[in-house]
């Protein structure tokens, strides 16, 4: 599903500086595959998310998703991939606050080729235990109401990837479980790869695959090595 | 979900300042509507008024020819000085000057000869002004003005009663002292058929004529002119009511065609004309004693018009004017520059208000990088969120441009009875000015000669197109608003998504 071969990011600080973020020799996901992604702050977790979504684009390597490299293709072509094939969970759940949970949902859906399917969108909420929400702002709703719109809102397209970028860091340990098992069951029965991001123990521990972006991101290995 | 839905959602969303830019775009629409409208519609009028029937007015020397129409044709400014009525019956017939005696039922009207200028005239109808009833004026005419007179050639319209039938020039109920009312002084003085009204001399706070009052035979239809401001009041009562006959050297004569004075006015003791009762004790006053402000004439056709008015003008007794050249006279050289100064103005408050939903929006687009980022995020390509925030102008152009366009045409509906007073002019609250599609665009040429090859083909002509001038406004309101987007549009184009769904919302 997901293959990263010698893929390189950099960023151009505003004093001239080039600093490195990514220096991935490889890392691929498979097909209905669920993985965690630690790593400390700062070390290029959310960097590497927005490669795989095609929001940022590599300076080097080839990010192959569902058999597309999208490293290799236009801008307004990665847009349209990203809205048929990628699904993001975001940490601040970043809900549009003028509109309506079932707006939320059908917003991601306005975007891509044929996806429009309001039903959908109130079947995922009526799923995340929202259908007595669907009106409702995302002012008037808890936190935990609000990542979980966050939730079917990312899997209203029918992704075949779905990234979580700490879903549950600003969510209180009640709802944490509670987040998670939903992504994954969702997944699972929908058949939808995860790469989820997560600083918690408790949370990367019910995975089977964890993955540190430490050991596989060469820029940090070279900034372990260095004197400080 | 549609990119219009999104962009309303994002006004809602800053609901305060989109109402405030809103606004700003309604009141410089406001402005841009009422001026249109009340120019164009006043300037309509006139222009469709000046299809008037005749196509010559003549009055006295004194004062100039635009004042000349405005007086008689939009009763408008003072009637300045009269001229005699023996000029008037130079555009007459014996036949005409002696029918009208008879009806008049005088011994004596003149001398019965052809006028000097009949032969160039169609028709000639003597109108006096000077009173008044309430703040409408009083015209005193001849049964002529409305007996059959098609006032708009173009389309054959004639005057027609809402009510009742034309004055006579006698009639044997009430003598010399019938009167037919317009439209508006019937709804505003709540006259009917048979109400009695009395006019004052020279001024709405002017001395009453108490001599006789004059019985409403007839009320207008309503013709949205002056018209319906007018009271017409038979010409022969007009001239018998007190300060109206002209003075004239003592005649030895004069004892046998004064108005006899009734026996029992005599045994009261009064000696005056205002103890007369009965209408039909009145005589009519003689020629020498006549005068009359305005004729309003009708040329045999348009090639005797100019010479016709050259002779008028060349004598000192008085002037000839021609209406619809004094009224376009008018807009050329005074109301155009004016309108156009005025359209300037508004115009520029219109660009204002854009360059408020520029700044309005513009200013909101740092707080909307983060949410521009997520619908890019979830797929929106740039296109669509650069078009996402030019509908977002469009919609507030449009939205303050319709509260603009209701609020001007309430202007307009408050003002139409200041500008009624003022101009004679009706202007309804959705009444709409047009502009001629063909001179707008400079082709009116062109079209004529098309239509010159269709008629020798047989075919139709293509007719003119006529739109409101309002209906520019839409197009120009969403030009507007697509400049003024444009900016915003290009920073929201611009937005780096990592950077800003890294930053915090």
């Amino acid at each position: 599903m997901l293959r990263l071969n010698d893929v390189k990011k950099s960023y151009l600080e505003p004093n001239g500086n080039v600093l490195p973020v990514l220096d991935i020799s490889t890392f691929s996901v498979a097909p209905s595959e669920q993985m965690v992604l630690t790593g400390r702050s700062g070390c290029g977790k959310s960097t590497l998310l927005h490669v795989i979504a095609g929001i940022s684009r590599v300076d080097e390597g080839s990010v192959e998703v569902d058999g597309i490299d999208i490293a290799g293709v236009s801008e307004s072509v990665r847009d349209r991939f990203r809205a048929d094939t990628i699904g993001y969970v975001f940490q601040t759940f970043n809900l549009l606050p003028a509109f309506t949970a079932l707006e939320n949902v059908t917003l991601g859906m306005t975007f891509a080729r044929g996806r429009y399917d309001p039903s959908r969108a109130r079947q995922l909420l009526e799923r995340v235990g929202l259908s007595h929400r669907l009106g409702h702002r995302p002012a008037t709703m808890s936190v935990g109401e609000q990542q979980r719109v966050a939730v079917a809102r990312a899997l209203a397209n029918r992704p075949k990837l779905l990234l979580a970028d700490e879903p549950t860091a600003n969510v209180d340990p009640g709802n944490q479980q509670q987040i998670v098992e939903l992504i994954r069951e969702t997944c699972e029965e929908e058949k939808i790869s995860l790469v989820l991001v997560t600083h918690t123990p408790e949370v990367a521990e019910q995975f089977d695959r964890i993955v540190s972006l430490e050991e596989i991101n060469q820029v940090n290995a070279l900034a372990e090595q260095s004197p400080s | 979900m549609s990119k219009w839905k999104i962009a309303w959602r994002s006004i809602q969303q800053r609901g305060l300042a989109s109402s405030l830019t809103a606004l700003s775009m309604a009141l410089g629409v406001m402005l841009v509507v009422a001026v249109i409208s009340i120019h164009g519609l006043v300037e309509q009028s006139f222009r469709n008024n000046s299809s008037l029937g005749y196509n010559m007015i003549v009055g006295a020397t004194k004062g100039g020819r635009l004042q000349l129409v405005l007086n008689t044709v939009y009763y408008l400014s003072q009637p300045v000085e009269n001229i005699p009525y023996s000029y008037y019956q130079e555009f007459l017939g014996a036949e005409e000057i002696d029918a009208y005696r008879q009806a008049v039922r005088m011994e004596e009207l003149g001398e019965p000869r052809d006028g000097k200028f009949r032969l160039f005239t169609r028709f000639a109808i003597p109108v006096c002004m000077g009173d008044y009833f309430g703040h409408f004026r009083v015209i005193g005419t001849t049964p002529q003005l409305f007996d059959g007179f098609v006032y708009d050639l173009a389309n054959g319209k004639k005057y027609e009663f809402a009510a009742g039938r034309n004055f006579e020039t006698y009639s044997e109920e009430n003598g010399y002292f019938e009167t037919v009312v317009g439209a508006t002084v019937a709804r505003e003085k709540q006259l009917e058929v048979g109400s009695k009204i009395s006019a004052t001399h020279g001024d709405p706070e002017g001395e009453l004529h108490d001599e006789h009052p004059f019985t409403v035979a007839g009320i207008l239809r309503s013709t949205g002119t002056p018209m319906d401001r007018g009271v017409f009041v038979n010409i022969e009562g007009f001239y018998l009511m007190d300060g109206h006959a002209k003075p004239v050297s003592p005649d030895p004569r004069e004892a046998l065609v004064r108005p006899p004075i009734p026996m029992s006015a005599m045994l009261g003791g009064q000696t005056e004309r205002s103890a007369i009762d009965t209408p039909q004790a009145f005589q009519p006053l003689k020629v020498p004693e006549r005068e009359v402000t305005a004729i309003l004439i009708k040329t045999v056709n348009q090639v005797v018009t100019p010479g016709l008015m050259n002779t008028i003008n060349e004598g000192n007794v008085a002037q000839a004017a021609l209406p619809v050249a004094e009224i376009y006279g008018l807009f050329t050289t005074i109301v155009g520059p004016v309108k156009q100064v005025l359209l300037t103005l508004t115009i520029m408050i219109c660009i204002v208000s854009g360059v408020s939903i520029l700044v309005s929006i513009y200013n909101s687009m740092s707080d909307r990088q983060h949410e521009i980022a997520v619908m890019r995020a979830l797929g929106a390509g740039r296109g669509t969120v650069m078009t996402v925030v030019l509908f977002e102008a469009i919609l507030l152009s449009m939205g303050g441009g319709v509260i603009g366009f209701l609020a001007g045409h309430s202007l307009i509906g408050l003002a139409g009875p200041m500008i009624e007073s003022k101009t004679g002019v009706t202007i309804g609250f959705f009444d709409f000015p047009s502009i001629d599609v063909n001179e707008f665009m400079n082709v009116t040429s062109l079209m004529n000669a098309v239509n010159t090859v269709r008629g020798g083909m047989g075919w139709e002509p293509i007719q003119r197109l006529a739109v409101p001038t309002e209906l520019w406004l839409i197009p120009g309101l969403v030009l507007l608003a697509v400049l003024v987007g444009l900016l915003p549009a290009l920073a929201a184009y611009r937005t780096d998504v990592s950077r800003a769904l890294s930053a915090n919302p």
